[in-house]
């Protein structure tokens, strides 16, 4: 670097170990790209002969496809599939989303995560119907035909387990591994569907409906009890997940969304809306999805996912190419509203940089964050804690481990912290 | 308005909950009672929705032995797969032990159990697994029917350590 770039980043410098404002690079009239187009600049100086023309140049290209498929060297990008009794259930799987290798904040659908309880079903879409009855003034059905005539609206939301980020929870170590086994039970989609309050008002609520017991059409006929006002306020009969039909493991040809809500709940393959006037105590409120706290007390019902957020340039598993100038990028989240605010720490929480917030910032949806960052080669520990529009923010492992019985790893939100060795390795470690 | 009301009346615009809504065409069609399967259905906790029939731990016995052992474990401690019987230091969850109420041990074999061939017991067979789990966890005889009079009745031992945080 020259010594001109060096006093200028020195001069942006915001918070120890060189975590760098945009802002004060912008006003300094060198922007990042700028440095980056000096450097190159000299490589093309000492070029001396015309490139030989490359092979693809001197042919036509390959005609038009009918759908499109990344590039084969992209082919690692895929999800982390766990299986933890391959045996005995291979079914029972998960696959947690590659965030390292992903940008923006839409997930494509084909690397959405998944948790199969009971393994992935092969409906019929042709016979499949949704069925709302109980307290209701007319119980109805409505086939996937019928529904494609009703208005619907389009919302990007993330969708995240309970479940996610159990490695961190659970393990008295921290394991080394990338965002797709650490993190990856969160996605973030458009999902365009049917809003559920007019079809619940299609079907209409007796007074004392206050709940609503969805079923899933899958082997286990999975459900979950919710609340009447979230089913009237944002719930949604999602059929397309960022613009085109619901992948099967996504609930194809329907499923439920619940803004904010941990994953379970939003059931997949849905068939059945039973309206009651309590909660039914289905086996994942009873159990699976219940959370053991440390005063011996279990929250059942713990609907909203908090906020969270995780660096994922760089994050474990990736390395550093040399001492310079990065950008360290990362996604935020919550299942309470949107993302206020989100910080950045370069020495392990000592001092913190307010991350800039990629617009636009969408409720109860993943935001993109972002932050210059000059890396001097010496070992460091980054560290984001993000903050939402209701006040609350991350807490760090130690505190989160606190409120919990050790066996719990629903509901973990805490502080990510990736160490960056001198070697450039980054390495996952507890806050 | 004072800056005060203004800044109170952005946050109450802030936190109301979003709500979806509109006019449908009205294309739902008339749904039969013959037409919703058992499992859109859940039995409720006070013993609702649960089917006439009965079985006690000495039938449940063998047919745990057959069906359910190779994943929750001999006895329903041993797993590998979540014990069904506890206390067990290796999972805190046990159904028979954790769950609040015994009903939701019917609804959840009944529906989901067993895992690759889940809907294949008959209603007594689900009772006589029942019975089996709740025995095993100490929670009724050996010998006792369980039934659609008296599994709502079952005391669980964690009931009461539950804490509703919708809290509606």
């Amino acid at each position: 670097m020259t010594k001109e770039l060096d006093r200028h980043l020195d001069e942006a410098t915001v918070a120890r170990n060189g975590l760098l404002s945009r802002r004060r690079l912008m006003s300094g009239g060198l922007a990042l790209g700028g440095a980056v187009a000096a450097g190159s600049l000299g490589m093309i100086e000492t070029a001396q002969a015309a490139p030989a023309l490359p092979s693809w140049a001197k042919i036509a290209g390959l005609p038009v496809r009918g759908y499109g498929v990344p590039a084969e060297q992209e082919a690692h990008v895929k999800r982390a599939v766990l299986q933890f009794y391959k045996e005995l259930a291979p079914e029972y799987s998960f696959s947690g989303t590659p965030l390292q290798h992903l940008r923006g904040t839409i997930t494509p659908s084909g690397l959405h995560f998944e948790v199969h309880h009971g393994g992935r079903p092969e409906l019929d879409p042709a016979t499949h119907k949704l069925m709302i009855h109980g307290l209701v003034e007319r119980p109805l059905k409505f086939d996937l035909a019928s529904l494609e005539r009703y208005p619907m609206v389009s919302r990007v939301h993330f969708i995240e387990c309970s479940g996610n980020s159990f490695f961190n929870a659970l393990f008295p170590e921290p394991m080394q591994a990338g965002c797709d086994v650490l993190h990856g039970l969160v996605s973030n989609s458009e999902w365009s569907g049917v809003p559920l309050s007019i079809l619940m008002d299609e079907a209409g609520i007796k007074p004392d409906g206050r709940w609503v017991i969805a079923t899933g059409d899958d082997g286990p006929s999975l459900g979950r009890s919710i609340p009447m006002e979230k089913v009237m306020g944002d719930g949604m009969l999602a059929l397309y997940q960022n613009g085109e039909r619901l992948r099967p493991e996504q609930g194809y040809p329907m499923r439920l969304l619940l803004p904010g809500y941990e994953g379970n709940m939003h059931i997949k393959w849905v068939t059945s809306l039973w309206v009651t006037d309590a909660p039914a105590h289905t086996k994942d409120e009873s159990g699976e999805y219940t959370d053991l706290r440390a005063d011996g007390k279990t929250d059942q019902f713990s609907f909203p996912m908090d906020v969270k957020s995780v660096i994922t340039h760089p994050s474990a598993t990736m390395s550093m190419s040399g001492p310079g100038l990065y950008e360290i990028s990362g996604l935020a989240w919550s299942g309470r509203g949107r993302v206020a605010r989100v910080e950045v720490s370069a020495d392990g929480g000592g001092s913190w940089a307010e991350a800039e917030l990629e617009p636009p910032i969408h409720n109860l949806a993943m935001t993109r964050f972002t932050l210059p960052w000059r890396w001097d080669g010496s070992p460091v520990e980054l560290r984001s804690r993000a903050a939402d529009d209701t006040g609350a923010a991350q807490p760090t492992r130690t505190v989160w481990k606190q409120r919990y019985a050790p066996s719990n790893y629903n509901h973990n939100n805490a502080i990510q912290a990736w160490s960056v060795t001198a070697e450039g390795v980054v390495e996952n470690v507890y806050t | 308005m004072s800056t005060h009301k203004l800044s109170l009346a952005l946050a109450l615009i802030v936190a109301a909950p979003v709500t979806l809504g509109g006019d449908g065409p009205r294309l739902g069609q008339p749904l039969d009672e013959s037409e919703i399967p058992v499992y859109a259905r859940h039995v409720m906790p006070d013993g609702s929705g649960l089917p006439p029939g009965g079985g006690a731990a000495v039938e449940g016995e063998p047919i745990y032995a057959a069906q359910c052992a190779a994943c929750h474990g001999a006895t329903g401690t041993e797993g590998p797969i979540q014990p069904v019987v506890g206390p067990v230091d290796t999972y805190p969850k046990a159904a028979g032990r954790h769950w609040p109420y015994a009903t939701t041990l019917f609804d959840y074999i009944r529906r989901a159990m067993p895992f690759h061939t889940p809907k294949s017991l008959s209603d007594d067979q689900v009772y006589a697994v029942t019975a089996y789990i709740l025995y095993r966890n100490e929670l009724v005889g050996r010998d006792q029917v369980v039934n659609a009079d008296n599994l709502a009745d079952v005391d669980m031992p964690n009931r009461e350590n539950f804490i509703n945080v919708w809290g509606k």
